[in-house]
């Protein structure tokens, strides 16, 4: 049996009085990988920034409902231990460029002023690394700025620096979006492998990536939750005309 | 509405239609007169500038030539001549030049937490919003008021406040003005310059590497400390840089608190006397060898300032690559 772990019941966002995000209920069982997808504008980048109460940090943004992680709510949570439940990663590859690879891998700790020991800083290193395919090609240049590294490579290390701090759930906003075709696949070998120990919610523009990386996908549309079904279901037969138009490339 | 669009409409056709109508003659001579009108422009534009690079040379070689005659007679020891001695004319500018250096750097001290404070809190913290609109229009007003205004506050308000310290501390001559006093003045007046350029140069702090900071957890504060500082430190230290450059050069406010003694300050509650206040206080009254040791003074000065903003300047130029 899957079991849920996130879940949002009657979300709405807001940028001042404009609601982007309307009466979202989804459930996200453990271990799949989400995709979210719609048009531009459709919300779907802000609701997956209300998961880990980014959203909050826009000023004028704010946020209704509940958003359930493990059946506790978020939204009762500091926005930090949410944040450390659930990872980010960016639509840019944003490693800090004044830190070298290693610093960047376990910058989480660093930023939250937590000590560890040389010995655990190396594993967790090795083991986020290790994780998101990039161990082998920098384990001997971790001093070096990652920065220095390709937008692919920079892109795992941002998700190698999530992980790193052992969350539940990853979000990935168009992870994707700003990276050559080579380094689009790799990344998305990737999931397969993170869905064993993660949860992972992508945000993406790309159908075909939706369909290739998927076990369910939700589409969005005005801000609302129109169809939310397994990948392979949605993509096939679709229930709603508006997922059947988008599918179909009527309109993007 | 309709008519205002239709007017509009008729005043494009107005302007549109007489250009097309022009002869190709005459359309040949009002481009020569345009070229003219453009190279005289050119003319103008260049003779300006470089009627401003060749004042300030003559500005520095007036200096150069009217401290000759101190140069000839102290040579370089002049900048470490521990004697101001008008009576015997032996002048060395030690007095002065500890003077300068010590109220700039402790009033650089001093501001440096309120003018980066500033800069967060405008530039990172509560960028927009009332308070922060009227907090940026203050420390701007702060470097538009005249310097002897502050020099008047100063008189009113700082020295009775520092003689009160100064009977606290017991301290033996208790006239509340002197260095620290000065210090403070200084303090407040060079806020501006390195919260101004702390400001948006901390503005400049992709936001992208703030949310790679809050997305693993990082508190505001962290985000301050971790990102935005390490980011913007260049920044940041060009603008104590440009402080500095202003407190060294400010006369009149300095002049009217510091005491004007022509004694090497033994302790940051002594009186003293900065280059700038000795050259506004002396000069009047100076001639020959004092007259030029004084230029000379202006001279050191123009040197330390402007050595000082050209560094400012370059790693303002390095942080914006």
């Amino acid at each position: 049996m899957e079991s849920t772990i996130v879940k949002s019941v009657d979300y709405n966002a807001y940028f001042g009085d404009n609601r982007v995000v309307k009466n979202v209920n989804i459930e996200i069982p453990r271990n799949t990988v989400i995709a979210v997808m719609g048009p531009s504008g459709c919300g779907k980048t802000t609701f997956l920034r209300g998961i880990n109460r980014m959203h909050e940090l826009i000023p004028n943004a704010t946020a209704k409902g509940k958003i359930l992680l493990n059946n506790e709510d978020v939204m009762e949570m500091h926005p930090i231990f949410v944040r450390l439940k659930i990872g980010m990663v960016f639509q840019r590859p944003n490693p800090f460029p004044n830190l070298s690879i290693y610093d960047n891998v376990i910058a989480g700790y660093k930023l939250n002023g937590i000590k560890l020991p040389k010995a655990e800083k190396d594993k967790i290193v090795e083991e986020s690394l290790t994780k998101v395919a990039l161990w082998k090609e920098v384990k001997d240049s971790l001093t070096k700025k990652g920065s220095f590294l390709s937008g692919g490579q920079q892109q795992r290390l941002c998700i190698a620096r999530a992980v790193a701090m052992a969350p539940e759930v990853l979000l990935f906003d168009e992870p994707t979006s700003a990276l050559d075709p080579i380094s689009t696949s790799t990344v998305e070998e990737l999931f397969h492998e993170l869905k064993k120990n993660y949860t992972l919610i992508i945000v993406t523009h790309n159908m075909q990536q939706a369909a290739r990386v998927s076990d369910r996908t939700a589409f969005f549309y005005m801000g609302e939750l129109v169809e939310y079904d397994e990948t392979k279901r949605m993509f096939t037969n679709p229930r709603d005309k508006r997922t059947q138009n988008y599918i179909t490339g009527r309109f993007s | 509405m309709a008519e205002t669009v239709q007017m509009e409409d008729q005043v494009k056709y107005q302007t549109v239609a007489p250009a097309k109508s022009l002869s190709y003659a005459s359309r040949v001579k009002r481009s020569y007169r345009q070229i003219k009108v453009e190279s005289a422009f050119k003319v103008a534009l260049v003779s300006m500038g470089i009627f401003m690079v060749v004042l300030v040379f003559g500005i520095f070689l007036t200096l150069v030539i009217g401290s000759s005659q101190s140069i000839k007679t102290f040579g370089i020891s002049f900048l470490w001549g521990k004697k101001w001695d008008a009576v015997n004319d032996v002048y060395g500018a030690w007095p002065f030049l500890a003077g300068t250096l010590l109220t700039s750097f402790l009033a650089l001290f001093i501001s440096i937490p309120f003018s980066i404070a500033v800069a967060i809190f405008l530039g990172e913290y509560f960028p927009k919003g009332w308070f922060s609109e009227l907090l940026k229009n203050t420390i701007e007003l702060i470097a538009a008021v005249p310097s002897v205004i502050y020099g008047l506050w100063g008189f009113l308000v700082l020295v009775p406040f520092v003689r009160t310290i100064e009977i606290k501390l017991g301290i033996q001559q208790q006239q509340g003005w002197g260095i620290f006093t000065a210090s403070l003045i200084l303090a407040v007046m060079i806020i501006p310059y390195a919260a101004s350029l702390g400001r948006s140069v901390i503005q400049m702090v992709p936001s992208a590497l703030k949310e790679a900071a809050y997305s693993l957890g990082a508190t505001r504060w962290e985000v301050i400390k971790n990102v935005v500082i390490p980011y913007t430190k260049s920044g940041l230290f060009a603008g104590i840089l440009l402080s500095l450059g202003r407190a060294l050069g400010e006369t009149m406010a300095v002049t009217m608190l510091i005491g004007n003694s022509n004694d090497i300050p033994k302790s940051i509650f002594a009186t003293g006397n900065t280059m700038a206040s000795a050259i506004a206080l002396f000069f009047g009254e100076a001639n020959d060898i004092r007259r030029s040791s004084l230029i000379e003074l202006g001279l050191v000065l123009f040197v330390i300032t402007m050595i000082i903003n050209m560094l400012g300047k370059r790693v303002i130029k390095r942080f914006t690559n």
